[in-house]
């Protein structure tokens, strides 16, 4: 199949006015016929909602949490970018738009990471109007603080919470909303089935997390914005519920998957501490801008870090990477960090760590300036550890953070399915083969608050309001999928339970499609994986009904899902014979252990469709075209 | 330094809303000192599935102290026994070999019970629903920097804005009442110059809501300071009630 990506004609910087200008606008009074479903409360879909709602159409908002503001989002912690230069240190939208093209390393779009540098700064702009507190100068103009990846300060910031403040930014604007009854929120609904009618998005099916009822929605348009799929490597900084099932049910309804491969391994999280761990806790990257990352010189140096002196210390990063030093992109550091702790120069108990000391931060700057910087970061830190920051050095390693792939869009931001639109982390669009700091939330918020409001309405005003009803026959067969999946589910009543499998799952993953990759072991893992899935369809147990509250029961849902998801995983890390970003497969690499792309061979995106229940996914390519950048290796020398 | 303890739990039980309820109990055995309260909780959970039995339910997500939906009243305290910490960043080196530890809902008449340990904290929504916001669509926003906030303000804007909607406030408070959670928003809001032309609507129509859901006034027993888990201060009530009275005065 051919992919259209809808890039429009012209020069890169007129392509997104252009392209406004032409897509067919809904009448202001048309706009209330018109409903669109949106899934998912986070970033992206908390502004999409409340957005289109201001617009006049009809939203239904879906988030599984008892509140929109508990989506996912809310746990960012560094910051947000924009191309403002306030700090007069030479960024410009070209800059920004460069540095997240060669952060990605060359496979992401370039019209749309324009587009998204364009629309950076007026994200700050809305952000500061609904009240986000963003930290000040003493002036009383905003700060800034720089990030992995580029060379100046474009990193806007609240404390340590910014995802925090950004969501409750966009939650207000959705809860006025809701108050204006033109958005209806569904809190603690698990969406379970998308629904087509002659080949478009028209529903989607949910079911109430309390009362255990299936629901059926109809729609003119569905919007994903259900987040990433971090989780399938079990462990991760991820909330416990993230899960990737909405875009895998979209997935087996025809829509694209790409790029699944391409996935975040951040380099700052709290170590494994043991076999009953539910999750790591990332440690902002910001912390980087303060904190020497280093491992002691000689391998199984048992002493304590404050008595290792200076000469016996390897600050690898520094060394290595002289103008970025500890702010290369993340792939990077996570790669070196796990190349010190293979040859031995770990630390803790496990081996897997190295330090990040604040040591020289603190007598420069004082203890005050750094507990005002990342106060609550540290607290976390002494929380879960039980160690004080300010006198010994974190330790830190590499965990899953962030999906880069997802579902495959346009330029409009809608799948190859009609009428369905994917936005946020959930969609493959912006960040290549390696997400840059601080862009995540950037890119959420551009699309729900400044692309989705655009586009949608060339989408609806093309089709007319829809006539479909939830009495259409679509309706009835998605729910009964549904009913019979947790049927299933609920008979097996074998001897494992869903974490235990997913734990299993996430370990293969890990081992074997983490940060570096092989062919051997990719194929390794893919039987693995089979094995684990019949394991887990004629062992996994989960106890109670489907008509009642049933944490097991979503949990063994989203499992299923990994599952399936993890084939296409491995499928598409061994068919992209290269490595580019975080995708690293160890039989292409630089002498100096960079990613060596084969530009020739691999510059497209990989876009997956669904061939049927234990059929191997079909490849579809999307070139890509780059007209304004030249790519070249990768350098943070 | 990681080491095992033992602890037997009292759990409170419940099968639905309308259910009556009554406190169970278990045995938490080899429990490592690093492991959070709710990966305690994961590890009984994962036995009860094992024998056949119903889970434990309750609210959680991220698990980092940040999302706000965590949370249960242990041996009394709403998110335990730690100052300024949630439930999910509790971490069991903080509880000796051999304790009893009751663990409870979130208890208030504005919360229903839904299951074990899981409420119905919807009513704090509503509230802020009832003007929790500025009133700006999307788009037309002038430049960021054409408000210019002094440092001081905008970190005590912050203070406030660290709230996490977890609803311990209200538990702990003999009379129920939301007014810290409410005091933040307002305060965090009045503070700014964002907030101040909807300043007297909003903590008018915040308040009549609360009231409204059933929540109760602030007697000034300053419980809901000492259990929130972000440390916000009753600075923000006393704030709420200046701006409350600067509302009346037309
Ligand atoms: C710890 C951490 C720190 C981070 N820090 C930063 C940072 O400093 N800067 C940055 O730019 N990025 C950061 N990121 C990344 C960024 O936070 C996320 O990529 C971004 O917030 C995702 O937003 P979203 O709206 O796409 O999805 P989410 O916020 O994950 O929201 C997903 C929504 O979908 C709903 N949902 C999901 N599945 C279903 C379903 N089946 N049915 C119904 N509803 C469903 C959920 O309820 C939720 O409302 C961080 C990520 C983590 C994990
Ligand atoms: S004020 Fe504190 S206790 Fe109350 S909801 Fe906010 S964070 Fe929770
Ligand atoms: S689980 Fe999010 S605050 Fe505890």
């Amino acid at each position: 199949m051919s992919l259209n990506s809808n890039i429009p004609e012209g020069p890169l910087h007129e392509k997104w006015d252009r392209h406004k200008f032409k897509l067919k606008l809904v009448n202001p009074a048309n706009k209330r016929k018109y409903t669109v479903l949106v899934v998912g409360s986070g970033l992206a879909g908390a502004s999409a909602s409340a957005s289109l709602a201001e617009l006049g159409y009809n939203v239904k908002t879906f988030c599984m949490q008892d509140s929109p503001r508990r989506a996912h989002s809310i746990a960012a912690q560094g910051g947000i970018n924009a191309a403002k230069n306030y700090q007069n240190d030479g960024d410009s939208v070209q800059r920004l738009f460069y540095d997240t093209i060669k952060g990605g390393d060359f496979r992401a779009r370039e019209a749309n990471v324009y587009r998204l540098a364009q629309i950076s700064s007026n994200i700050i702009d809305q952000c500061v109007a609904q009240g986000v507190p963003f930290a000040r100068e003493y002036g009383g103009l905003l700060a800034n603080r720089s990030f992995g990846g580029a060379q100046v300060s474009r990193t806007f910031y609240a404390r340590g919470q910014t995802g925090q403040q950004l969501l409750l930014g966009a939650y207000g604007a959705l809860s006025r909303q809701i108050a204006a009854k033109k958005v209806t929120m569904f809190t603690r609904r698990d969406m379970l089935e998308l629904v087509l009618v002659d080949g478009k998005a028209k529903g989607i099916i949910t079911r109430n997390l309390i009362t255990g009822e299936i629901e059926k929605h109809v729609g003119d348009a569905v919007v994903l914005a259900t987040g990433g799929y971090g989780n399938v490597f079990f462990l991760s900084t991820n909330a416990m519920a993230c899960n990737v099932s909405a875009a895998m049910r979209a997935y087996k309804k025809g829509a694209f998957f790409a790029n699944p491969c391409y996935t975040q391994i951040h380099p700052t999280c709290i170590p494994v501490h043991g076999d009953y761990q539910s999750k790591l806790t990332l440690m902002s990257e910001s912390l980087r801008n303060d904190g020497r990352v280093w491992v002691p010189k000689n391998p199984g140096d048992k002493r304590k870090p404050n008595e290792i002196p200076d000469q016996d210390r390897f600050y690898f990063l520094e060394e290595k990477y002289p103008s970025f030093g500890n702010l290369v992109p993340r792939d990077v550091a996570s790669r070196n960090a796990k190349e010190q702790c293979d040859a031995g120069r770990g630390v803790g108990e496990t081996g897997y760590a190295v330090y990040l000391d604040f040591k020289e931060a603190i007598a420069r700057d004082g203890e005050d300036v750094i507990k005002r910087k990342y106060g609550n970061l540290f607290a976390m830190y002494e929380k879960i550890t039980a160690d004080n920051p300010y006198k010994t050095p974190m330790m830190i390693y590499p965990a899953s953070h962030y999906a880069m792939g997802g579902l495959w869009v346009d330029y409009n931001l809608m799948s190859n399915v009609p009428g369905l639109f994917v936005l946020g982390e959930a969609n493959f669009s912006d960040h290549g083969a390696n997400r840059l700091g601080a862009s995540a939330l950037m890119q959420g918020l551009a699309d729900g608050y400044f692309i989705i409001p655009y586009t949608i309405g060339g989408y609806l005003a093309g089709e007319g309001s829809s006539t479909v009803s939830v009495t259409d026959s679509a309706f009835g067969e998605a729910a009964a999928q549904v009913e019979q999946t947790m049927d299933t589910l609920l008979s097996i009543k074998g001897k494992r339970t869903c974490d235990d499998i997913h734990r299993e799952l996430g370990k293969i993953l890990w081992d074997y499609c983490g940060m570096a990759r092989n062919d051997e072991g990719l194929e390794k893992a893919k039987h693995l994986v089979n094995d684990l899935r019949k394991e887990f369809w004629t062992n996994v147990t989960v106890p109670g009904s489907k008509s009642e509250l049933n944490q097991s029961l979503e949990k063994a849902g989203r499992v299923a899902e990994f599952l399936d998801f993890a084939d296409l995983l491995l499928e598409d890390a061994s068919s992209r014979k290269e490595s580019c970003g975080s995708h690293l497969n160890e039989a292409y690499q630089t002498e100096e252990n960079e990613a060596r792309r084969d530009d020739e061979n691999f510059t497209y995106v990989a876009a997956w469709g669904y061939a049927g229940k234990e059929k191997k996914a079909q490849l579809n390519k999307e070139p890509l075209v780059f007209e304004n950048v030249t790519l070249s290796q990768r350098s943070y020398k | 330094m990681t080491k095992t303890i033992n602890l037997t739990l009292k759990v409170w039980r419940q099968k639905n809303s309308q259910a009556k309820g009554n406190l169970e109990t278990y045995s938490a055995k080899n429990i490592s000192t690093d492991m959070s309260f709710l990966e305690m909780m994961d590890v009984v959970n994962e036995t009860l599935i094992l024998e056949g039995k119903d889970p434990i339910t309750f609210d959680h997500d991220c698990r980092e102290g940040i999302c706000g939906m965590c949370g249960a009243v242990v041996n009394g305290r709403a998110h335990g026994p730690e100052k300024g910490t949630t439930l999910c960043q509790l971490h069991m080196r903080h509880f000796s070999d051999g304790d009893v530890v009751v663990v409870e809902p979130f208890r208030s008449r504005a919360f229903k019970v839904l299951k074990d340990l899981m409420v119905d904290r919807s009513g704090l929504d509503q509230i802020i629903q009832a003007g929790g916001y500025v009133s700006v669509n999307t788009g037309g926003a002038q430049d960021a920097n054409a408000i210019p906030v002094p440092q001081k303000i905008a970190d005590k804007a912050m203070d406030a804005a660290e709230c996490i909607g977890c609803g311990a406030c209200v538990a702990s408070c003999p009379n129920a009442s939301a007014m810290l959670f409410v005091g933040a928003k307002v305060s965090q809001l009045a503070l700014l110059p964002q907030g101040k032309p909807e300043a007297k609507e909003r903590v008018v129509s915040m308040i009549s809501k609360m009231d409204e859901l059933g929540f109760g006034n602030c007697s000034n027993e300053r419980e809901c300071e000492a259990e929130c888990p972000k440390n916000i201060s009753i600075e923000n009530i006393a704030r709420l009630n200046r701006e409350f009275i600067k509302a009346g005065v037309k």
